[in-house]
């Protein structure tokens, strides 16, 4: 792993969530809350459709910042989110991050992840330990 | 109206998680993780750890329905129709292996109106079979007109 400076860019990480993603997302998080599964319940609700859930696009966010000590779990130490536009299934999320600080091996980085121009998670924060 | 504020502080009974191989591999699969100390348990191990490893983000599972009982308590009297999950803190300690044990035990941390939506702030702490902290977070859930 490369060193990591403040104001460093970190990899992008580019993920598509399929049709299903919100189904089988359910099934390993045990949240089954309509909204994510049944696009006609979304709808009925005042939604555009069903839509993903927030703690799945968070786990996305700490995918992009885990790789960054290529994907030891150990490595994220904090993250901190703010869930705002809602994510749909099937368009690609993009999560860019910026190293906001480096303490040796201790870095905080900021991070964002968005689906065109829809912002899905912001003020994300993550602590990882190099 | 003035919101309610009667449940900070308040405390609820913990709940505990037994950790599994196949539900750490079927959560990792869902996230699109390709760490093999997620599935094989001879990687796990010569990586350092007792058993397969969760995600850090696997605290989902452990924790989510172990605060559940906090967000329906009618003391604390959320308007779910018009909730929102605002935010989300994770701060990891101990790694979670197959095997574990995990003890969530949610509080009320806060509750309060700002701009005509009630913030409802909760936390949790998850410890492990030889008490050891694995994950605290705080969860945000934002009620919008109270």
């Amino acid at each position: 792993m490369a060193e990591l400076n403040e104001g460093d860019q970190v990899p992008e990480l580019r993920v598509m969530p399929d049709k299903y993603l919100p189904h089988r997302y359910a099934g390993a998080s045990g949240d089954f809350n309509p909204i994510h599964i049944d696009p006609e319940f979304a709808k009925a609700v005042g939604l555009p459709s069903n839509i993903l859930h927030g703690l799945y696009s968070m786990g996305v966010v700490a995918r992009a910042n885990t790789a960054l000590a290529d994907g030891d779990p150990r490595a994220l130490k904090r993250l901190s989110v703010q869930f705002r536009g809602m994510g749909v299934p099937e368009q690609e999320i993009v999560v860019t991050g910026t190293v906001k600080s480096a303490d040796g091996d201790r870095v905080t980085i900021d991070t964002v992840a968005t689906q065109g121009e829809n912002q899905i998670i912001r003020n994300a924060e993550a602590e990882i330990q190099l | 109206m003035a919101i309610k504020t009667d449940a900070v502080g308040k405390e609820w009974p913990g709940t505990t998680y037994q950790v599994g191989r196949e539900k750490i591999k079927e959560y990792a699969n869902a996230l699109g993780l390709d760490n093999p100390v997620h599935f094989d348990v001879e990687a796990a191990k010569a990586a350092g750890f007792r058993d397969v490893a969760a995600p850090p983000m696997f605290a989902v599972v452990y924790s989510g329905p172990a605060v559940a009982p906090a967000i329906l308590d009618p003391e604390v009297g959320m308007n779910f129709a018009t909730m929102v999950h605002g935010g989300q803190v994770f701060e990891w300690g101990e790694p979670v292996c197959s095997g574990d044990e995990i003890t969530t035990t949610p509080k009320c941390l806060e509750i309060y109106e700002k701009d005509g939506k009630g913030f409802y702030v909760f936390e949790s702490v998850s410890v492990n079979q030889d008490g050891e902290q694995v994950v605290r977070a705080v969860w945000t859930n934002i009620v919008r007109g109270v």
